[in-house]
């Protein structure tokens, strides 16, 4: 074992004296999670909706007041008065406008009379969540509207409210694991699998199996070295992605001791898959070229930027197979629900279960020789 | 072929081969060679890229398994016994294999903790071996920024950091400048005189084998064709002198003359009045051809004697030059990383 720690002081060395590979491991998953974690899961304000009034009746006017209300508070969308139903919708193709609200001729007559009017809401569905947005706000809007203006006496509808267990959680708290796995991520690539096939090419492994190093000693250095550095990554990324995502209480001791050995078991598990996937594979350019394929193999079925229930079949089967989906749910436990090791423990299982069959693979296929 | 070594006495050989042979797919990249080395001695491999010797020495380095045969080095099997040879040897292959991200005095440093040797002695062996190689002043400096030739130097100190009995050396001055070759030969001559160590090195130069060497083994497409000592092997081809003489006017009945001289063994005529005379005595022939020239009364405008090289009895032993025995570069993994 001795000898392993040699290929570790190697590594660790270079590590200490070129960070760009920190660096290089700590970009993409920091930028993802704050252009990611910004851009996706807030509110949808400010949609320019065109309002055509053809009824001009009191209870239209009504319907006016409340967008307005809308407007006011919630700034889900910016009205504006159209006298024509054909010039709001020419509007609305050429994205000057979001949506557009058309109140029906005798729509107030209509509904005092109890003749049910229907009022029109066209969108834009070319987006999705914009179309989604204003439609589920108007929803609200007639509801209220329907609503009667004296209570009766005894309630007539059964009625839901919705408690949430945690705080609030915003997007960017929920990318959090995902972009922590992806650091250990980047770094089993770039700091284990690309480094390890180019030193290969360079000669360098020739130079240590001249050696008394035994195959076990070699595997063993090779992959504590690339643990040390992908633990350092993920915790990297995990305690400045904390701070910026505003988890709370995640300074906690025994919180963080829990988050620490999940990043160790998650690193274990991806430089070991890495190593398995490059012990046979001597060419430089094969870990390059399939670097953004296993990334994508392995981060957007895991769960990471959208639920797995979402998902079809097929890509949740993926997701089960995907050790990526056990980290990301197993930090996701700690960090978003601080549910302590005991919540975590098959995710835990998971982890150790792939890191004892890649090692055990890699070691298989590992050749001591040239 | 096998050609064993007849003037050895068993015990005394630092290496010994029997019969060693390795495949790569359809490729026979050393067939059934056998040899032994003495000790103390630097015992040579000479032969074209892609006659095997790369695939050899990495035999003997235990670092590509033979198909059949094995080898003893000092005194352990490569096969069965392999940590055993690699604690006992030393070995700078022919790629650089020192990190170019380290320092040399780190190069050093974590190749002593891979022979197991750690603390005050790592640094002390480190610091002795980059005064012996010339690189004490370049200790903190990064492999990269070396040399070609001092990169070398480097490896030779990675080599001898355990302080092997034998060293191995594949191609060690390949791609050097003549300066830093120099400085390479003064090396291997110090390591083998002044320590008394075995060392076993490939080449395709011939001046490096003829000036380094004890031993000489000549290999073409893997198998040993000769082996001598260099002077032996040069005096075993046939005309082992060879004069260029040319005259003014030429003589009268052109090569038939020479022919006739007693210590000539043949005659080739260049053309303009000039002889090329094949000889086993270079310097009676030289004086035969001043006499013809003085009874002939003819005026010797040149005369230059040339002793046989290695090139000639690579030439008399493979029935061609090194340049055109050299093996077409394979893209096969093993074959590219084996058979040079």
């Amino acid at each position: 074992m001795k000898r392993a720690l040699a290929l570790v002081e190697r590594d660790m060395r270079k590590f200490r004296r070129s960070p760009a590979l920190l660096f290089a491991s700590l970009v993409l998953p920091l930028v993802q999670l704050v252009i990611l974690g910004n851009a996706f899961g807030g509110n949808i304000k400010n949609v320019n909706l065109g309002v055509v009034n053809l009824d001009r009746g009191p209870k239209s006017v009504d319907v006016i007041e409340r967008v307005r209300a809308v407007a006011a508070n919630a700034r889900t969308f910016l009205p504006a008065d159209y006298d024509d139903e054909g010039r709001a919708v020419r509007a609305l193709r050429r994205g000057d406008l979001g949506a557009v609200l058309i109140i029906p001729q005798h729509y107030s007559r209509d509904l005092l009379e109890q003749h049910q009017p229907h009022l029109a809401l066209i969108t834009d569905n070319t987006d999705r969540s914009v179309a989604d947005a204003v439609g589920a706000q108007m929803s609200t809007l007639v509801e209220s509207i329907n609503a009667p203006e004296v209570l009766p006496r005894e309630a007539q509808q059964a009625a839901l409210d919705v408690v949430e267990v945690y705080p609030y959680i915003n997007y960017i708290k929920y990318l959090l694991p995902g972009s922590v796995a992806l650091a250990i991520f980047v770094t089993a690539m770039i700091g284990g699998g690309m480094l390890f096939i180019d030193d290969k090419s360079r000669g360098l492994h020739e130079g240590y199996m001249v050696t008394p190093i035994t195959k076990w000693e070699l595997i063993a250095g090779f992959n504590l070295s690339g643990v040390i550095k992908a633990m350092l990554a993920g915790m990297t990324v995990l305690v400045l992605g904390a701070v910026i995502a505003g988890v709370p209480n995640f300074f906690q001791p025994m919180r963080l001791i829990e988050l620490t050995l999940m990043v160790a078991l998650t690193s274990v598990a991806l430089i070991g898959m890495m190593f398995f996937i490059m012990a046979r594979i001597s060419d430089p350019l094969v870990p390059r070229a399939i670097f953004g394929v296993l990334n994508t193999l392995l981060f957007f079925p895991s769960g990471a930027v959208y639920p797995v229930a979402g998902f079809p079949r097929w890509l949740r089967f993926m997701s089960i197979c995907d050790p990526f989906t056990y980290a990301v749910h197993g930090f996701r436990t700690l960090l978003l629900k601080d549910a302590g090791i005991t919540a975590v423990t098959t995710d835990v299982a998971a982890l150790m279960l792939t890191s004892v069959v890649v090692l055990s693979g890699a070691t298989l296929l590992f050749r001591r020789t040239l | 072929m096998t050609v064993a070594a007849e003037t050895q006495t068993p015990n005394r050989a630092a290496i010994e081969v029997s019969h060693i042979s390795k495949r790569f797919g359809a490729l026979q990249a050393v067939d059934n060679v056998s040899f032994d080395v003495e000790s103390g001695t630097i015992f040579g491999l000479l032969g074209p890229n892609g006659a095997g010797k790369s695939t050899l020495i990495r035999m003997l380095t235990t670092l590509v398994p033979p198909t059949s045969g094995t080898a003893v080095v000092a005194g352990h099997d490569i096969v069965h016994d392999p940590n055993a040879v690699r604690t006992r040897i030393g070995v700078i292959p022919q790629n650089m294999t020192s990190d170019p991200e380290l320092t040399c005095a780190e190069n050093l440093g974590i190749h002593a903790r891979l022979y197991g040797i750690t603390g005050a002695r790592r640094r002390e062996r480190t610091a002795e071996l980059l005064e012996a190689v010339g690189l004490a002043d370049r200790a903190n400096a990064l492999a990269a920024t070396l040399s070609g030739g001092m990169r070398r130097r480097l490896e030779i100190a990675r080599g001898l950091v355990h302080d092997p009995q034998i060293l191995f050396l594949d191609e060690p001055t390949t791609g050097l400048d003549p300066a830093s070759r120099i400085s390479v030969w003064e090396m291997i001559t110090h390591l083998r005189v002044q320590q008394g160590r075995t060392l076993f090195l490939t080449t395709h130069y011939m001046d490096e084998a003829d000036r380094l060497c004890d031993r000489l083994a000549i290999v073409d497409r893997g198998r040993i064709v000769a082996l001598d000592t260099p002077v032996v092997l040069k005096s075993s081809v046939p005309g082992a002198s060879r004069i260029e003489v040319q005259f003014a006017p030429d003589l009268p009945n052109g090569a038939a003359d020479l022919e006739s001289l007693p210590s000539v063994a043949s005659v080739r005529a260049l053309g303009s009045a000039t002889y090329r005379v094949s000889s086993d005595r270079g310097p009676a022939s030289a004086t035969e051809l001043v006499e013809l020239a003085r009874q002939q009364k003819l005026e010797l405008k040149s005369l230059s004697v040339q002793s046989t090289s290695l090139d000639d009895v690579f030439l008399h032993y493979t029935g061609h030059g090194l340049a055109e025995a050299e093996a077409p570069v394979s893209n096969n993994r093993g074959r590219k990383g084996a058979h040079s």
